[in-house]
Parts: C-alpha cells; structure tokens; sequence
C-alpha cells in the first residue's frame, strides 16, 4: 500500500518502483497515539494539566493555544524529548497503539522515536553533506548497504521536492541550503527512517511565506499515509490545513474536535476568545 | 545489530564516562590532601600567621616568613593585569566591531603567535630585550640608583604579554556571541560605535569579561619560568616597580633541587604549593558564585 | 552630540594603538629570537647530544632535549585526548544543560584549569619521592597529561556547550541513542577539538615548571620509560642561566629550535582549523 503511494507520489519516477527498507517494518493497520491523564511538572509549577487526547491517523492535528501553554512540551512528550530537561516529573500515559511511550525501557523508545518523526522550529540540518543528513537516521538503525542508502536518500528528497534543487551537490554541506530548503531536508530526514506520525514544531514560523506554503503543502500531501500532528502559531494556517484542531490554554485542554467544527462553532467561551484574539 | 545492542553499548558508554569525570573531580580534592599533608610539619612549628606575615627567609635557621613572596606575587599579577586588560579590550572591540576583513587576517595571526609561544620563550625575550632596557633606559628616569633591570616592572610586561592572547580571545568570543539585533538597536537610537560598543556590546559581556579576568589572574599567578628569567629573585618585599622581586613560584622551581636537605625546607616550599593552589581555588570559586549571581540579574 | 564623536575618536585612537603595541611585541619577540637563533646555531647543536664539558662551552648540542619534549608532548597529548574527549561529551551529550553534575563538574574543571602546573609538578614530585620513584620520562608524561586535561576540556566544552540543543533533539527524534549522537557533535565541534588539542600542545611543549620536578633532565635520549629525560624548555633556562657565552649561545639556537616548532603546529592548526570547519553552522 505504501510503495502504491509512493508511486502515485512520484509521478515521475514511476518505473522505478522504490522498496520500503526491510529493517522498518509497518504495521498494515495505521495506529493512534493516545494520551491519557498525562500530567508533566517541571520542578514545582505544573506544566501540563491532566491531558487526555487521542489524535488520530492520517489526519493533521493542530494544536493552538497562546504561547507559553504548554504546546511544544506537549508535542516533545510524545516523543520524549523532555527527559533531557532537569528536575522534570511525568506521571499518566502516552499510548503508540499499543506501546507506551512514558514507561517503555530504553531500546523500545529508540525504537518508537523512529516511529515519530518530529520536524524542529527552525530548521537544524546536522553538520554534514545533505546526503548523510538524510541517510543518517539510516545509518543508526543498522542500514549499511549504500546502494540502498543513496536510493532512500534520492527517494525522499524527490518527495519533499528537494532532489532537482540538490542532486547536483550531495556532497556539500547541508547547511549552504536555504532555510526553506534546510527545512524540507529535516522532513525528508525524519521520512526516510519511515515513521507513523510526523511532529511539527511550528515548522514553517522560521520560512518565507513562499517556502512555508510549500512545506504546508507537502504535509498535505503526506496526511495520506502520515500522521501529522502540528503545533502553530498561526491561526490561518490551522485554518488551512487542520483536520483536527486541539486548543490548549494554561497546560489544560479546552476544546479538541473537526478543525470546522472548532472554527466556526467554538463552544468555550476561551476558545472564542482566542480566534477572536482577545488572547495571545 | 538489535536495538538492545546499542543501549547496552550507550549505558557502557555513559558508565565509563562518569568514572573518568568523577576521577578527574576527586583529583583535586586529593592534590589538596597531599599537599596539606606535606605541609603540616611546617605548620606545626609555625603558626599560619607567622609564615605569611614575616618577611624573613633564611632556611637554614629555621627562619620561614613568607612575606615577601607573597607580596612578589601579588605585585607582578597587579601590574601584568593592569597593562594587559586595557590592551585586551581595546584590540578585542576592535576587532569585532570595528576591523575590516583584511585587518583581521594580520591580526589574528599575530595573537595567534604570542598564544603559542611557550613561557620559556617569552623569558629568553625578557632577558635580552626588556630587562636592559629597563636597567639603561626605564630605571636611570626614576631613580639615580642603579638597577639590573631583573624588577617587578620587567616580570609584569612579560607577564601582560603572555595574558594578552588569552583575554583577546576570551573578549573577541564574547563579543561576538553579542547577537546583532542589540547593536541594531543601539544604533538605531542613534549610538556611535564606540557608545553601542561599551555600552551594549561590554556592557553585555561583563560578566564574561570577569570571569576572562579571573581566568588570566590564576595563569598569572602560577607562570613560573617566565617570570624566575626575569624577577631577579631577591627575597625581599618589593617596595616599588623597579624592585626585584621573587614570586611564589619561582621560590619553588628555584628550590627544589635543595630542599631535600632539610625536611623542614621542604614542607616549606610544599606550604607555598599548597597556598598557591588555595588562593586559585578561591579565586576561581568566587568569581563563579559572583558570575552566577550577575547572570541572575540579567 | 558632539562630544560623542570626540569619544570616538579617542576610543579609535587607543584601539590602534592597542593593535600597533600587538604587532610591535609580536615582531620584537620573533626579531629577537630569530636574529640571537640564527646567529650562533650550527648543524651540530640540533643534531648531536651534549659532549663532555658541555656546560662549560665544549662541544655537543640539544638533540636530547628535543626528542625528550617530542616524546612527553606527543604522549601527553595523546593521553590527555583520549581522557579529555569522553568527558567533554559525556558533560554535553549524556547529561543535560542544566544538570547539577554538569555544573560541578565543569566548575572542578576551572579549578584545575587555573592550578599552576608548578603545583602539579609539585605535588607530582612528593607522589614520587613517597613512592619511591626516581625523576622520569614517565612521571613527566603523567604530569603534562594531567597539567593538560582541563585545558582539553575547557577548550572543548566551550565549543561544545555552544552546540545547538536542537541539533541534539533531531538527531534523538530519529531514534539515535546519546552515544550514536555522539558523532554528529564531533563533527561540528571537530575545529574546537583541533583547536584545544594545538593549545594544549603548545602548553606542553612550553612547559617547564611540570617536568623541572618530574622528568628530571639527563643528557642522553631515554630509551625506556623509567630514564630521565631533558625537555627544550629547561634546557633553554638551564644553559641561559650559564655564565658562558658559548653555552647561551646554544641556549639561543634551542629557544630557536623550539619557537620554529611551536610556529609550524600554530600554522597547522590554522590549517586543520580552517578545513574542518566546512559543516559548521554559521
């Protein structure tokens, strides 16, 4: 089903059939990522509020709220990336079908970071040629073979509209890219080790309007066979490409449902506060 | 290779990581030890006070004052502190404020080269270059007396030279972690370079700039055989710039060799290691809780 | 308005002149050492050992010391890297930014960053007299291993700690794990390592005080470890402190010899420097 995708994908590339990297196995079914009574403190002052929410497959989930709520620690629970920060207490679940994020040991979590791109604020290609950027994640998981490394390589740039803007220059440092251009290599990055869910970390707040319309576009396109979970400032970009909309206030969520339903029929009174930008 | 694989191989890591680091950390603690334990004999014959504040040295009589050691340290660590931190300075704004490309590329060179020259080098300088010019030129200005040259002025100017790399290039990193937008700012409210650069660009590094400061004191204090080419050696208290003096170590390199001798001798010269390392070690504690604490107001 | 731009003025003039008092040392030092250096080195100085009434201007050179200093820094660095490096990594990559481990740990670093090595040397020297050793190449290495671990460190760890924490986090959302992500951080902070390894050199080599108590001086090559072993740098002092004016003369040519060295490994790590900075952001 995914390589139907991909060739559907890449028009171009049609008679080239890409093979998935046998050492990433995808469950046939799409899984959900549920969160259940999460609470998260950093030292004494209580970061995130008794979270529950399941944010579905294949869909692009915005999560909204004025800035300092709680979003980005939200999103970099899911992944865990807020181990690393000191003095900090989880308690509650985060579910990956049916592997828990929150109490897995570590060789599982290794395991399901893979599973859970995530795209940063501002674009943070590693300090190395654009080629082994997007083969490093590869590499990790034991992806010796370099044939099949360049053509993972070649394959996700061509899906992130990279590879005729760089196929001439693999070599050099991912860093001469422009930002936007930096920002779709970290996706294609995050792609290439095939994950289920894509976080996005207000991915285009750092991009000019043309690049960051590009990049929406792209998660547009990759909702079909991606989960997309987003966190944004802009309101008219949840607008435009939401499904889901989940807005946070103080570390607590108010109101989760359709991205329409929220938008045009917000049923608290914070929510219609908020798209009405009495707060920010 | 399974994924357990690399975790047993991360904790692996993580382990003997923290062994060395916790070993390095013990080490001082254990250099401290040692060092106190070989000045206790010392100690148990003089008081503390006695050995710092009498300025007799006469080993073989069992005379220990220190003194004048002291005293010779503090002198030369003042002086090479007070000609190089305005230098420094001076050539660190320079540099990232006000220097073009092409200015920099000689520059850098030059400091790169003063960085890299081994004290040994700067003493064999001190006694050709500095130390007759001070005795023909400098000292006939200032006094009828005659002088060698080998004088606290001269082990000072070497001294600032030596720290002069150093600070530059602690000030130029701090200046240039300045993020633009505050000099933008500045200039905006219509500031002149040198106002954005004092004002913003120092102003905002100041607690860098101290720790810089604190950094080269404790290089001052300990450089030894730069200093012995040039300080003279005479054991006395330094009464002004153009005195001989005899820095702490010195005292040490010049005497290990005969400090054998006596037991007491060397607990001696084991008892100024142990105050050297002491007044480093507050040295560089004091300026970190001072350096939190300005990092907290900002 | 108007005395701000005397101020600047004023401000110009001190900075050039600040600069022109950098170039005239940096030129009177490399004047000074060259002119005295080239003036009275010979082939044989640098290529044979000290002779028989050596110190008194007979003949023989310092081949002896300069092989004794390569030896001891070359070790020494090597050690001191091979120490150094994981603890730079574990403080960056293992522990988090704020951790109390870290702090102290870098705070016990700056300690023994500023203890003068007259002080390693000495208490270095007790060690050896308590454990009955003699002066040695050996105990020389140890102590310029020792002396240069916290400037590796330091060095190292401010690169490092500048190392963008997002950099960090992609590489584990990939699922690298904090050893696996070890290798991204080497890349970008390879020019601090290059650089903390030639300023550590450059300390070494020129360090005195240290081995003056532990390696001792000798006038042969140690062959094996527990020898004694002559280093530049006290050769310079020992035979400038002569009376003679033969002797200082070869003490000229060896601060020659030694200040060539330590020139060509500054220009190198300018080299080294410049060439792995090609992935480094900004």
């Amino acid at each position: 089903m995914r390589n139907l995708f991909l060739k559907k994908f890449l028009k171009s590339d049609s008679n080239e059939p890409f093979t998935v990297n046998a050492k990433f196995k995808h469950p046939d079914k799409a899984e959900e990522i549920n969160i259940k009574d999460f609470n998260l403190y950093i030292e004494d002052s209580h970061i995130l509020k008794n979270i529950n929410l399941t944010i579905p497959a294949n869909k692009i989930t915005c999560i909204i709220g004025p800035s300092g709520c709680g979003k980005s620690t939200l999103l970099k629970s899911i992944n865990r990336l807020t181990d690393s920060i000191e003095n900090v207490r989880k308690t509650g679940s985060i579910l990956l079908g049916n592997d828990d994020l929150q109490n897995c040991t570590e060789s599982e979590l290794v395991e399901l970071r893979r599973k859970i791109g995530l795209v940063p604020q501002r674009p943070t290609p590693l300090p190395m040629s654009i080629m082994n950027n997007v083969a490093y994640g590869c590499k990790i998981h034991g992806v010796k073979n370099v044939r099949q490394l360049r053509r993972t390589v070649r394959h996700y740039l061509k899906v992130v509209g990279l590879w005729d803007e760089v196929k001439d220059r693999l070599r050099s440092p991912a860093v001469r890219l422009s930002i936007g251009q930096q920002q779709r290599l970290c996706l294609a990055r995050s792609l290439a080790v095939e994950p289920e869910y894509i976080l996005a970390d207000e991915a285009t707040s750092a991009l000019d309007p043309v690049s960051s319309r590009i990049v929406e576009d792209l998660f547009v396109k990759l909702k079909e066979q991606y989960s997309i979970v987003m966190v944004t400032h802009t309101l008219r970009q949840a607008l435009r490409i939401a499904d889901y909309v989940v807005f946070i206030y103080m570390g607590e969520i108010i109101e989760v449902g359709e991205a329409k339903e929220v938008f045009n029929n917000p049923k608290h009174e914070l929510t219609k506060n908020y798209l009405q930008g009495t707060i920010s | 290779m399974s994924n357990q694989f690399r975790i047993i191989k991360d904790k692996t890591a993580n382990g003997v990581m923290s062994a060395i680091t916790i070993v390095s950390l013990v080490f001082v603690i254990i250099m401290g030890i040692g060092l106190y334990i070989k000045s206790i004999p010392i100690l148990e014959e003089h008081s503390l006070w006695e050995l710092v504040s009498s300025s007799s040295w006469q080993p073989f009589k069992n005379d220990f004052g220190f003194l004048p050691f002291v005293m010779g340290t503090i002198w030369v660590t003042m002086i090479a502190i007070i000609i190089a931190l305005p230098l420094s300075l001076m050539t660190a704004i320079f540099l990232t404020e006000y220097a073009r490309k092409s200015v920099k590329k000689f520059v850098y060179p030059a400091l790169d080269i003063l960085a890299s020259l081994p004290s040994v080098i700067y003493g064999v300088w001190g006694t050709i270059v500095i130390v007759p010019l001070i005795s023909d030129k400098i000292a006939p200005w200032f006094s009828s007396e005659f002088s060698t040259g080998y004088t606290v002025l001269a082990a000072g100017l070497v001294l600032s030279l030596m720290l002069l790399p150093i600070l530059v290039s602690l000030f130029v990193e701090l200046f240039v972690c300045v993020p633009d937008d505050l000099r933008a700012a500045a200039y905006s409210l219509g500031a002149t370079k040198w106002q954005t650069a004092k004002n913003v660009v120092v102003k905002k590094s100041l607690p860098g700039i101290f720790a810089s400061v604190v950094l080269a004191i404790s290089k001052a204090l300990g450089e030894t055989i730069a200093v012995l080419m040039v300080c003279g050696c005479m054991p006395e208290v330094p009464k002004g710039l153009l005195d001989a003096c005899y820095p702490l170590p010195a005292l040490i390199a010049n005497n290990y060799g005969e400090m054998l001798s006596l037991p007491l001798y060397e607990s001696a010269l084991m008892f100024a290691a142990l105050l050297l390392f002491v007044v480093v070690i507050i040295f560089n504690l004091t300026s970190r809780i001072i350096l939190k604490r300005i990092e907290k107001n900002n | 308005m108007k005395s701000s731009v005397i101020f600047e003025k004023i401000a110009k003039a001190f900075m050039y002149l600040s600069i022109a008092i950098v170039f005239v040392m940096v030129a009177s030092i490399i004047w000074t050492i060259f002119k005295r250096g080239f003036g009275c080195i010979t082939w044989e100085m640098v290529s044979s050992l000290p002779g028989g009434g050596f110190y008194i201007g007979k003949e023989g050179g310092f081949l002896n010391a300069t092989v004794g200093s390569l030896y001891i820094v070359l070790s020494s660095t090597l050690l001191g890297l091979i120490i150094s490096v994981p603890i730079v990594f574990y403080l960056n990559v293992f522990l988090s930014q704020k951790s109390k481990r870290a702090y102290w740990t870098r705070l016990a670093f700056d300690v023994l960053y500023g203890i003068p090595s007259i002080v390693y040397g000495a208490f270095a020297f007790t060690i050896m007299i308590y454990m009955g050793l003699r002066t040695s190449l050996l105990g020389g290495i140890i102590v310029i291993t020792l002396l240069i671990i916290p400037i590796l460190v330091r060095s190292m760890d401010e690169v490092a700690r500048n190392f963008p924490r997002d950099l960090l986090e992609a590489s584990f959302s990939l699922g690298a794990t904090r050893l696996e992500t070890i290798g991204v951080v080497l890349r970008q902070i390879a020019p601090g390592i290059a650089t903390a390894t030639l300023l550590s050199i450059g300390r070494a080599i020129g360090d005195a005080a240290g081995v003056m108590f532990t390696a001792g001086f000798s006038d042969s090559i140690p062959t094996t470890l527990s020898q004694p072993a002559a280093t530049l740098p006290l050769s310079i002092f020992f035979q400038l402190s002569a009376p003679q004016a033969e002797v200082q003369n070869r003490a000229y040519a060896a601060a020659l010899v030694l200040t060539i060295i330590v020139l060509i490994i500054s220009l190198a790590g300018r080299f080294i420097t410049n060439r792995f900075s090609k992935h480094k952001l900004n």
